[in-house]
């Protein structure tokens, strides 16, 4: 190890920081007596947080950012003229093991553009994925990128060393990424990702002949989509990931609001700022397909094909549907009471749990932590009630819920909201 | 006003819990050994700590608790908030009075409240096992400094044992002048007699104690934490809420 990696680091570094995954989560595996690491209970850790406000929790780093490859909305493409780098297995390897010694992450997040074919490139990220678990019994967290087009082979022998696995599909629409990147289609990313499927399946069912195989990809497999580099609705997107959650190892769809890399290529639009404010409201459509029990047209459907900018999609569908409320706080299911603006996952199970005590009024809810702001207009409690959503009209509840512009905040264009795993 | 004087031990206010039963009175006030008194007293009830009275106490509390609320309690007096020993002998007083558990009485102000202390506190050990930062000395330990809020040190030492089980290291605390060290085979608690070495001050490794490549992995990691940030979504505010500016002294990443 030496300084000439610095340089290799900064521009590998660079280079994959578009990728949004980070998550470190999914998977416990114990330290084994004596060695190094471990993945604890479920949640990763973030180390720190880089001045985007994105979480840093492992390693995300390129192996390479050479590219035999096109693709319009990468920084990496063939044609772009960038500083080219290459890292060594045992580099990558030494960087990884002597970052997590000094708790400055909780493993390693891999990729690679692609050199030669496929394959070629696989079998140098499997490497040094190899390399940590065999030869230096590192139990810290692994996230390998599966090349698109790489062979059944490889997939499997890095499942083998990887908790988690991904293929970004990118753009939504198979026609859309065809015109954007020319070289690869739809069936090269779905293709690993069955792959992936398939290993994890046959695992579980070796697993149960013989308690001590190997896990295959214990933390599933991760996607992102590029939003706002094309045309695709909110409808489109969320369907697509409504789907992929169908399938039992998918565990989380990340969505990249746009960033212009290549505005010199006309086949894209030429943002001044990715779509920041639309890109949160997909992550938290998402929450509502996976916590809070929605069905995704209920967010969005034909006649409501994107999520409103203005108000949070929970929000939004409340105010499209008063019929529902307002929600009697000491009576209603718990599914009802989670539709509630302003009530999250754990002020509900609070409010399950405390109203067999005693009749919950709006002191205790505040004290709950339920945004009492918001869910005033949606709920009857042991109070007399307020004016609801059905006597103020979803408009004026509407009106009232906007923030004033006057009191934004300069950087109010951004929402602070977590998009971790840790942050149901 | 009624006040007991206790030696500000968890065993100590246990016992004092022990002595509200047996001179059936409530305290108004709780005070340390040597504390001044207030102005007005009607009696001081010096509480001498006693194993005895206090293993009978922590045994019914382990009998109506369950193990997550118990470890609330250590959450709560870890905390060292002022007037938290009160708010503790309040909730332990409940918990023996009442026929049915409290635990999950959230409309009940103490309970409600020491749920949000426990909140805090786990909050800032979790913040320690994201923000600890180890150097390496030249005699092979890796040294972290740590300030937290609340004393939760304690609560994290499992967590650094079992990840960093095959590297000896000793995590310490500037504040509270105390530390963890692991040996490779146990952990053990430690203070030190001279706690003026600049370390255990500044949490800083000299340059006389730092291992040789120790600067250049400082140095890889200063140049990824820079690199890895998207210019165009900038997000000051999320940056410092997620990771407050109290923490970035002792943060490789945040260091010139
Ligand atoms: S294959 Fe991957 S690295 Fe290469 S240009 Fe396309 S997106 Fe970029």
């Amino acid at each position: 190890m030496n300084e000439n990696v610095l340089a290799k680091l900064k521009i590998l570094a660079e280079s994959a920081k578009y990728d949004v995954s980070c998550s470190s989560s999914g998977t416990v595996r114990r330290n084994q007596a004596g060695t190094l690491g471990n993945t604890v209970g479920g949640i990763g850790i973030c180390h720190s947080f880089a001045e985007d406000g994105r979480c840093i929790s492992l390693l995300k780093v390129m192996l390479t950012n050479v590219c035999i490859y096109d693709c319009a909305y990468c920084i990496n493409r063939r044609s772009n003229d960038i500083p080219r780098a290459t890292l060594s297995v045992s580099e990558l390897v030494d960087l990884t093991i002597e970052f997590y010694r000094r708790n400055y992450i909780e493993g390693l997040f891999l990729s690679s553009g692609v050199v030669r074919n496929p394959d070629y490139t696989m079998e140098r990220l499997v490497r040094v994925a190899k390399d940590l678990r065999t030869i230096h019994k590192f139990n810290g967290y692994i996230h390998l990128k599966s090349i698109p087009g790489a062979s059944r082979e490889l997939v499997n022998e890095a499942g083998l060393y990887a908790d988690r696995m991904s293929v970004n599909i990118e753009i939504p629409k198979e026609e859309n990424l065809k015109l954007l990147a020319p070289e690869k289609d739809h069936q090269s990313v779905y293709q690993p990702m069955r792959y992936i499927q398939q290993g994890v399946l046959t695992n579980k069912e070796d697993r149960k002949k013989f308690r001590n195989a190997p896990r295959f990809v214990p933390a599933g497999q991760s996607t992102q989509m590029i939003v706002g580099a094309t045309s695709e609705s909110d409808k489109d997107i969320l369907f697509l990931s409504n789907a992929l959650y169908q399938h039992p190892t998918m565990r989380r769809v990340y969505y990249s609001g746009y960033v212009a890399v290549n505005t010199y290529d006309k086949r894209l639009p030429a943002l001044k700022q990715p779509p920041l404010v639309r890109e949160n409201r997909l992550y938290q459509a998402d929450w509502l397909l996976r916590f809070y029990q929605f069905k995704v047209d209920e967010i969005v459907d034909d006649a409501f094909p994107n999520l409103d900018l203005e108000v949070d999609p929970k929000l939004s569908w409340a105010l499209r549907h008063p019929e529902h409320f307002p929600v009697d706080i000491n009576r209603a299911d718990y599914e009802m009471i989670l539709r509630v603006p302003g009530i999250g996952v754990k002020s509900a199970r609070l409010i399950v749990v405390s109203r067999r005590f005693s009749k919950l009024g709006f002191y205790e809810l505040k004290k709950i932590g339920v945004v009492m702001k918001k869910a005033q207009y949606f709920i009857t409690c042991s109070e007399l009630p307020v004016r609801t959503v059905n006597e103020l009209t979803p408009m004026g509840v509407r009106k009232l819920l906007l923030p004033t512009p006057k009191k934004r905040k300069s950087d109010d264009r951004q929402l602070v909201l977590n998009f971790e795993e840790n942050t149901p | 006003m009624t006040i007991f004087i206790y030696d500000h031990t968890f065993d100590g206010l246990l016992t004092c819990l022990f002595e509200v039963y047996n001179r059936k009175t409530f305290p108004d006030l709780l005070l340390k050994d040597g504390e001044p008194l207030p102005l007005f007293i009607d009696e001081v009830i010096n509480i001498e700590t006693f194993e005895e009275k206090h293993f009978r106490v922590w045994k019914g509390l382990r009998k109506r608790l369950s193990a997550s609320a118990l470890s609330n309690l250590t959450y709560g007096w870890l905390s060292e908030l002022p007037g938290i020993d009160l708010l503790l002998l309040r909730y332990m007083k409940k918990v023996f009075d009442s026929p049915i558990s409290i635990e999950t009485n959230f409309a009940d102000a103490d309970v409600l409240e020491l749920s949000k202390v426990w909140k805090k506190v786990n909050n800032e050990r979790h913040r320690l096992l994201q923000f600890v930062r180890f150097q390496k000395a030249s005699d092979g330990t890796f040294f972290a400094p740590v300030e937290p809020l609340y004393n939760v040190l304690p609560l994290t030492i499992r967590h650094f044992r079992d990840r960093f089980a095959d590297q000896p290291w000793l995590i310490y605390d500037i504040k509270r002048k105390y530390g963890f060290y692991y040996n490779l085979k146990s952990v053990e608690e430690v203070t030190f007699e001279d706690e003026t070495q600049a370390h255990l001050i500044t949490g800083i490794l000299q340059e006389d104690l730092i291992a040789k490549d120790e600067k250049l992995f400082q140095e890889l990691w200063k140049t990824y934490f820079k690199a890895i940030c998207i210019k165009e979504r900038l997000n000051p505010r999320k940056h410092k809420q997620d990771m407050p500016i109290r923490y970035w002294k002792l943060l490789t990443e945040k260091q010139e």
